[in-house]
């Protein structure tokens, strides 16, 4: 080819040009997006890693959340990525081990201490080979400012119809934003927002499941439905909402300034950090619904660069990110990130232990983007966040809403086009 | 200024604008000393005894390598200005003084960059970067750099040598100079000004780029101070404090050394071939 | 276009050298730039547009499809939609730069050319302040400052009793574009400021002069003289602002994200370019396509730089090339 002829005479005349190069042998990075954690890593993770192996060196090297798949993929083609990855979860990772870029660790004794149910997201459509050692889920819910809440005199809602009650009350007080969200960055809307309380309506798994066998679409009841109720956030949000960004949500409320905190679990340790007095209530269902669903999201998993030149260690680091001791310090580290192993642990923190006691009386399920669905062009999850947030601006109805999120979908995803 | 009211009108125009481009900057800075909840309550108050708290810029220099990241960037930055001077000097002088078959495609292909962003051939050049094992080297940044601006540089050298008299150089070749001693000690020297304006052309770009550094060298140390600062902001984005010291500390030593050096760079702009 | 030796004497090689060392000469100053250049920029983008020509194929193998990419990405609404869309918009972002920057450029330029201007260094340094700084920085800077939370736009309007007016500029449909543009030109106004400036100081002031003396004031003196002897500088300044423009990327990105909303409202072909070449949170890169719009872009920005060489700026044939 062309390409390639033209590539090894510039790189024969470079080779008088370039100088010396990189070497990085024996040291193992980490590639994350959680640049939030990179504190924790430094100061607990790592140390206690190396009090079991003090001869392997580990640089924890996080990319922020906006970049880490671009400049991860480019630096994988580039061959210059760090030895071990952290992992989305489903197709984002799926690509990755289709790509070889990402190594097969079905071999890997820890791998033993995980459930079918939790390495899904990081197994591939045939079941055969794993390529990420599961790490953590995320659950989301809302959190809550107790002092708030005391002095307005209201109690955390159990149903839909109690929750617009809350809002409505917490309104006419009139000192504090009721519901904090932003639509700036429209993540937050699709994820904290739709994903959020849509379980409820769609019947989790089951409802998540028919989408992806064609038997329901989005255009359904529960679709329109959700983003309805989403569509009645908006009175009780922020002043300038739609320029609030998730930071300015997190301070809205880390300050004490709003009342309720539409989450996901990991805010906690930000909020921890801020020190408000918080609590938590799950998704509260809509009017007649006779069970409950959380979205528990199996979020971060991390494997091993398949062209890692220390696959041995990096291996013996995967595996003891795979035990029982990992499992208590992560999620004791950083309440909010449930780990995924069949591992006994003890959460410290009381509002995590909140959030992990809905798995208790709620059927969980996984964000409904994630899995196949987002495969195609327009990207499902991409419409998600547009429609979500324009449905809480006010520049899109529900039902134009689903219809664009169904039609997208349509245009390349075979179940849905009968 | 024949008439008061006219200057006065000129001032105040002038004085308005400059007051809108440094109000955000001199915002930032200020705030930047304050207590998390005086920066948030009373944000137009300067930093005051009562409302003084260093803790973001204990959090900066605490936390991350700064300094290391301004030696990468000065590293690269004046890298790349010399290299860009040198080659572009070179080759601008070889395409305005000799004749040759080439030397007018050789010239399109050049400026060729001038108007084309480098930047859509990123998985490219990271492949080359990684083939040639410069990545998360400082090495890589400057080439990268000093490709894509050695068109301009070119372009505005060119202009400028065409316009030395030619008996300058006919009368080093009387006297028996070889062509290499005629452009390194004729030739050169009398650069100087365009010289100064590429400088600047080039510094700017270089020292604020942050898609190469994140691209070609994103860790180990390697950071330059704009893409150190962008990962410290993702860090600390919720912590106003350390967010506008870590803003600050890119802003200062920038606007520092612009003041000190602005008499010598406006002057480079304006004798600069670009009128 | 001419070459630069056109008029000199028209031969190869130098009086008195072997051609032999006349090449070592050539390839002497030649060699570092055309190698550097090539392979860092020319063979990059060169491999980028081979790219468009290509699409994957299930086995990830990459197979030759001649201008079918092109084809879909202009007719298939699930991309020919966001393509326009982004074109259209970069346009308006390019327009708001040309209708906002580049006239403020012409005046602090006009009013810092003055004969007799006190503080005329202070305020050019300041000015041009802004211009030094990251994107980045601007970015997070303007966030904050239009940021509803902290609220220093809105209390700076209710000191002049305009607090109505304050809305959450970046995120509505209707006004997040132009927000950013108008964030772009604050930070780039001292380039065609500077540029403008070069070119009145240029001007002789026996010109102005003797306009002066023929009874004009200075209005009409910059009106009639001095602004006709700047269109050349105006022109290269426009086609400056057009490459900068269609080739932006980071302030968008930095403020808005990848998906430049609300409902792509602020996605300009840079976003554009880096969100299918690159990826989004479950979207996969894609090489080819992304390889498309890179091409396109680059055909977009050739054009305009076409049009200005061949119908608006005759000037520049005195150039190199």
């Amino acid at each position: 080819m062309i390409k390639t002829t033209l590539k090894t005479l510039l790189l024969a005349a470079a080779a008088s040009v370039a100088m010396a190069g990189a070497a990085s042998a024996g040291k193992l990075t980490i590639e994350s997006w959680r640049n939030d954690d990179a504190a924790i890593w430094k100061d607990k993770i790592i140390p206690a890693f190396n009090k079991k192996y003090p001869d392997i060196q580990v640089e924890f090297t996080p990319t922020a959340p906006k970049e880490y798949n671009a400049a991860l993929n480019a630096r994988l083609e580039g061959g210059t990525a760090g030895d071990i990855i952290t992992c989305r979860p489903f197709d984002a990772s799926l690509e990755l081990f289709n790509k070889g870029h990402l190594a097969a660790l079905n071999d890997l004794p820890s791998m033993a201490n995980f459930s079918d149910v939790a390495k899904s997201a990081w197994t591939t459509d045939d079941g055969k080979s794993t390529f990420c050692v599961p790490m953590a889920s995320v659950i989301h819910g809302f959190i809550y400012n107790k002092d708030i809440f005391k002095e307005v005199g209201v109690e955390p809602p159990k149903t839909e119809e109690e929750f617009f009650a809350v809002l409505e009350k917490l309104k006419a007080n009139g000192n504090y934003t009721p519901l904090v969200l932003g639509t700036n960055d429209q993540w937050e809307a699709a994820t904290m927002g739709f994903q959020n309380i849509g379980p409820n309506y769609w019947k989790g798994e089951e409802g998540r499941k028919a989408l992806i066998d064609g038997s329901a679409k989005l255009t359904d009841k529960p679709y329109v439905d959700t983003l309805a109720s989403l569509a009645k956030w908006a009175p009780y949000l922020g002043d300038g909402y739609k320029a609030q960004t998730y930071p300015d949500s997190q301070n809205l409320f880390g300050l004490g300034k709003g009342a309720i905190y539409a989450a996901g679990s990991w805010d906690i340790s930000t909020f921890r950090g801020q020190n408000v007095n918080m609590g938590a209530f799950k998704a509260p269902p809509p009017a007649g619904a006779s069970d409950c669903y959380i979205s528990d999201h199996t979020d971060i998993g991390i494997g091993l660069n398949a062209k890692s030149g220390n696959a041995e260690e990096a291996k013996k680091f995967l595996d003891w990110v795979g035990s029982e001791e990992f499992a208590n310090i992560f999620a004791n580290a950083l309440p909010g990130f449930f780990p995924l192993s069949n591992a006994k642990v003890t959460l410290s923190d009381d509002v995590a232990q909140e959030f992990v006691n809905w798995r208790g009386t709620c059927k969980s399920t996984i964000r409904n983007s994630y899995q196949i669905l987002s495969r195609g062009t327009p990207n499902l999850e991409n419409e998600m966040w547009n429609v979500s947030a324009q449905v809480i601006n006010g520049a899109m109805t529900p039902d134009a809403a689903a219809a664009q999120l169904e039609d997208g979908l349509k245009k390349w995803y075979a179940p849905h086009q009968k | 200024m024949r008439k008061p009211v006219s200057a006065f009108a000129v001032h105040a125009v002038l004085a308005l604008y400059t007051a809108l481009a440094l109000f955000p900057i001199i915002l930032v800075i200020m705030n930047s000393f304050k207590a998390k909840r005086a920066i948030f309550n009373t944000p137009l108050t300067p930093p005051m005894p009562w409302n003084f708290d260093p803790i973001g810029y204990s959090k900066v220099f605490g936390d991350s390598a700064i300094a290391t990241y301004y030696m990468n960037s000065i590293t690269v930055t004046v890298g790349t200005i010399f290299l860009t001077l040198l080659f572009g000097a070179m080759a601008a002088w070889a395409l305005t003084e000799y004749k040759f078959r080439w030397n007018t495609a050789l010239a399109i292909f050049l400026s060729i960059g001038i108007m084309v962003p480098i930047r859509l051939g990123s998985v490219s050049i990271i492949q080359l970067v990684s083939d040639l094992n410069l990545i998360n080297t400082l090495t890589a940044l400057i080439l990268v750099y000093v490709a894509q601006n050695l068109p301009l540089a070119v372009f505005i050298l060119s202009e400028f040598i065409q316009q030395i008299p030619r008996d300058l150089r006919e009368a080093g070749r009387c006297d028996g100079l070889s062509e290499y001693n005629i452009f390194f000690y004729i030739i050169l020297p009398l650069l100087r000004p365009a010289m100064a304006t590429v400088a600047v052309f080039t510094m700017i770009p270089v020292w604020n780029d942050l898609w190469f550094p994140l691209l070609l060298a994103p860790t180990g140390g390697k950071q330059t101070i704009t893409l150190g600062v962008q990962q410290f902001l993702g860090q600390y984005i919720t912590d106003w404090n350390a967010v506008l010291a870590a803003l600050s500390t890119a802003i200062i030593p920038v606007l520092v050394l612009y003041v000190i050096f602005s008499r010598q760079l406006i002057r480079g702009l304006t004798s600069g071939a670009v009128k | 276009m001419e070459t630069a030796s056109q008029g000199r004497v028209q031969q190869h090689g130098i009086v008195g050298m072997s051609p032999g060392a006349y090449a070592r000469v050539l390839i002497f100053f030649l060699a570092p730039a055309v190698l550097v250049y090539t392979l860092f920029s020319v063979y990059p983008l060169l491999d980028t547009i081979i790219s468009s020509f290509y699409s994957k194929q299930n086995d990830g193998s990459y197979v030759y499809n001649g201008v079918a990419n092109f084809v879909t990405l202009l007719t298939d609404p699930t991309w020919s939609a966001p393509f326009w869309n982004a074109f259209i918009n970069n346009i308006k972002f390019f327009l708001i730069h040309m209708l906002v920057q580049n006239p403020i450029g012409l005046l602090l330029a006009a009013l810092l050319s003055l004969p007799v201007l006190r503080f005329r260094t202070a305020y050019r340094t300041l000015i041009f302040m802004p211009t030094m700084l990251s994107v980045v920085i601007i970015g997070f800077t303007w966030q904050l400052i239009l940021s509803p939370l902290w609220g220093i736009a809105k209390m700076f309007l209710q000191a002049f009793g305009l607090g109505f007016l304050f809305g959450p500029w970046l995120g509505e449909e209707s006004t997040a574009l132009i927000t950013i543009s108008l964030i772009s030109v604050w930070q780039f106004v001292g380039i065609p400021m500077i540029l403008i400036y070069t070119a009145l100081l240029a001007i002789p002031d026996e010109l102005i002069d003797a306009a002066t003396v023929d009874g004009l004031n200075q209005f009409q003196a910059f009106f009639h003289v001095k602004l006709p002897l700047i269109w050349p500088t105006i022109g290269l300044v426009s086609v400056l602002t057009f490459v900068n423009n269609f080739n932006a990327f980071d302030l968008i990105y930095a403020m808005k994200g990848a998906l430049a909303g609300p409902n792509f409202s602020a996605d300009i072909m840079g976003t554009l370019f880096y969100r299918v070449f690159f990826g989004n949170q479950l979207q996969l890169g894609d090489v080819s396509m992304g390889a498309t719009i890179a091409t396109m872009m680059f055909l977009i920005i050739l054009c305009g730089v076409m049009i200005y060489l061949f119908l608006i700026q005759r000037r520049l044939q005195r150039y190199a090339f």
